[in-house]
């Protein structure tokens, strides 16, 4: 999740230039050790360059080409593929899931938790407060693959859970198969994943209402002003920095999901569920159609790009105004 | 303080705590009911969902421990150890590079460097599939060790760099007025000073190394070369119908990562809060 966290990644650039080393003695010197300097970030460069980069502009050329990995066959199609993408009803409804997981990921792991930290770090207790915490987390370290079976198995018809549960309380007419059905799969997944989420993002909200001094609040509540007011016009303007970089994380890694839905579901039934991620890794590594996929691979690189790049000019801005 | 006990204020307080406690059982039963769950025998298991299990019985642990999770636990720590090593290497060396070392175009490689920020692994996927197959790297473990690090080394290198330039100027100064070299320095001066970020690298490196699942899955396929959450789908698929031993694996893969967050709970909740808030 964290991998792609597109971070303020070019505004340090300038304070690198003014960290710079104090200036050596004759002008060729300090050209032959400022070469020499370059070796410290060469290894990075390399790796990145080889690896992050290249395949990057490699899949561009892939997406114009119709290609078979078994017989090796490659043919030019120009822009094809992107309208075979057009006219694709499982692309556009991949897309839509993930949307959909887009903002059930942000009402419940982006406002949910602020509300949820916000009620956890008003606790005199320190303990409880702590405890809470860790609980809540505990899904977040266990792995969407682990969190992913375990839920599979919450679903399943015969001995899973959830469908007991329903019998258990009375409610046995709402037992479904939930993965197995085109109407539940998806929302089914998603709420696994929220489970999953929900403690992490808490967890980090709740250390940057730390942050807020105590004093703030206790001002408010000499004033008389009740604990929903101070939420409002204390907490949420004050941790309005994380809330914006949490939106964009949220949103970013909403375009990028793959696991879950790889484990519960594999995007059936009848393709339901199929998200972006497991759209391309269908195409190009069961069907072989390295094209296609490069094509869907390009349409998350522009999503996901374009997220980074809003959240970097957001920064700028409120640099300014600052 | 004073404290207004009014009704309104009474029901908010259980309203409030009864929520709370429901979101624990939301989340330590099912936790819960999967450790239990190692522990039955498929009849208990199809029987009642919700029963204990009649006897302690290890042999689920032990079946799945001998169906390749052994192997996928070693793939899987011998992957995190090398790929948090190099990452954590590489990346501090980028960030000295960047924030205490003269170097030409230094805001041009910055941009390289943390640009990799903004790139979901997912793009580049395909091309390095067939990289990495014309390498003869596919279905090897250097596969995940090399993707493990590339992948991280921009994020990794954004959180040390961000701590690096806080560090006083009149260090290296020192270093340099003590004829220590630039290398000496790093290594005696600079890097044991960021001691606090690099724990948090390495604890926010083990555990997206230990649960990954993408690069994973595309790039290993034979029981020798997978890791844990890759190995435990095979285990499902192969072995579908014995559940107890897939929730035996499922507790061997959780276990690790879980036992580390409580230990270090301090340094995982910096690492994180470090990791989203710089």
């Amino acid at each position: 999740m964290l991998l792609t966290q597109p971070s303020k990644p070019v505004e340090g650039a300038t304070a690198a230039l003014t960290a710079a080393a104090p200036p050596p003695r004759t002008p060729r010197r300090r050209g032959a050790r400022r070469l020499v300097g370059l070796s410290w970030i060469m290894p990075a460069v390399v790796v990145l360059a080889v690896f992050v980069y290249l395949p990057l502009v490699q899949n561009l050329g892939f997406s114009t080409i119709e290609w078979d990995i078994y017989s090796g066959s490659q043919v030019f199609i120009g822009a094809d593929n992107y309208v075979k993408l057009a006219g694709d009803p499982i692309f556009w409804s991949s897309l839509g899931n993930n949307v959909l997981y887009a903002v059930i990921s942000l009402a419940v792991q982006v406002f949910g938790a602020i509300a949820l930290a916000a009620v956890i770090e008003s606790i005199r207790s320190d303990r409880w407060r702590r405890g809470l915490r860790a609980v809540y987390f505990i899904p977040s370290a266990i792995s969407l693959t682990v969190a992913g079976l375990l839920f599979y198995f919450i679903y399943e018809p015969n001995l899973g859970l959830l469908n007991h549960l329903l019998d258990g309380i009375g409610l046995g007419a709402w037992a479904q198969p939930w993965l197995g059905q085109e109407s539940t799969a998806m929302i089914a997944i998603i709420v696994m994943s929220q489970w999953q989420g929900f403690g992490y993002s808490t967890l980090l909200f709740a250390v940057a209402i730390q942050r807020i001094p105590s004093e703030l609040y206790e001002a408010a509540s000499i004033d008389g002003i009740g604990p929903v007011r101070r939420f409002f016009t204390i907490t949420l303007p004050l941790v309005r920095e994380m809330t914006g970089l949490m939106i964009i994380v949220t949103i970013s890694g909403a375009f990028q999901v793959f696991n879950e839905v790889m484990v519960m579901t594999s995007g059936g039934p009848n393709n339901s569920t199929q998200v972006l991620g497991t759209w391309l890794y269908r195409n190009g590594f069961v069907r072989n159609d390295f094209g296609y996929a490069a094509a869907i691979a390009t349409v998350i690189f522009v999503v996901t790009l374009g997220i980074a790049l809003v959240q970097l000019w957001i920064n700028r801005r409120r640099r300014v105004e600052w | 303080m004073v404290t207004r006990l009014s009704f309104a204020g009474v029901i908010g307080r259980v309203f409030i705590w009864s929520f709370l406690l429901c979101l624990v059982v939301v989340v330590v039963y099912p936790l819960t009911w999967m450790v239990l769950n190692g522990f039955k025998t498929n009849t208990e298991l199809f029987g009642n969902p919700f029963a204990l299990p009649l006897q302690w019985d290890w042999g689920n642990y032990a079946a799945a421990w001998n169906r390749g999770v052994s192997n996928y636990l070693t793939t899987s720590i011998l992957v995190t150890v090398t790929s948090t090593i190099a990452t954590v290497f590489i990346s501090a060396w980028a960030a000295y590079g960047l924030t205490r070392v003269d170097i030409p175009f230094s805001r041009t490689w910055s941009t390289i460097i943390l640009g990799g920020l903004m790139l979901a692994p997912t793009v580049a996927l395909v091309p390095l599939v067939k990289m990495f197959q014309s390498m003869g790297l596919y279905n090897t473990f250097w596969a995940l060790l090399i993707l493990y690090t590339a992948f991280r080394i921009p994020f990794t290198t954004f959180l040390i760099r961000a701590y690096m330039i806080d560090l006083p100027r009149e260090v290296d100064e020192a270093a340099e007025v003590d004829g220590a070299s630039r290398w000496t320095a790093f290594w005696r001066i600079i890097l044991p000073m960021c001691k606090p970020i690099i724990i948090s690298t390495i604890i926010l490196h083990i555990l997206f190394a230990w649960n990954e699942y993408l690069f994973a899955m595309v790039f290993t396929s034979g029981t020798d070369v997978q890791t844990l959450p890759v190995g435990l789908t095979s285990l499902m698929s192969k072995h579908g119908t014995d559940y107890p031993v897939v929730f035996a694996g499922m507790v061997i893969a959780a276990l690790p990562v879980v036992v580390l967050f409580f230990a270090c709970q301090r340094y995982f909740i910096k690492g994180l809060a470090d990791g989203i808030g710089k």
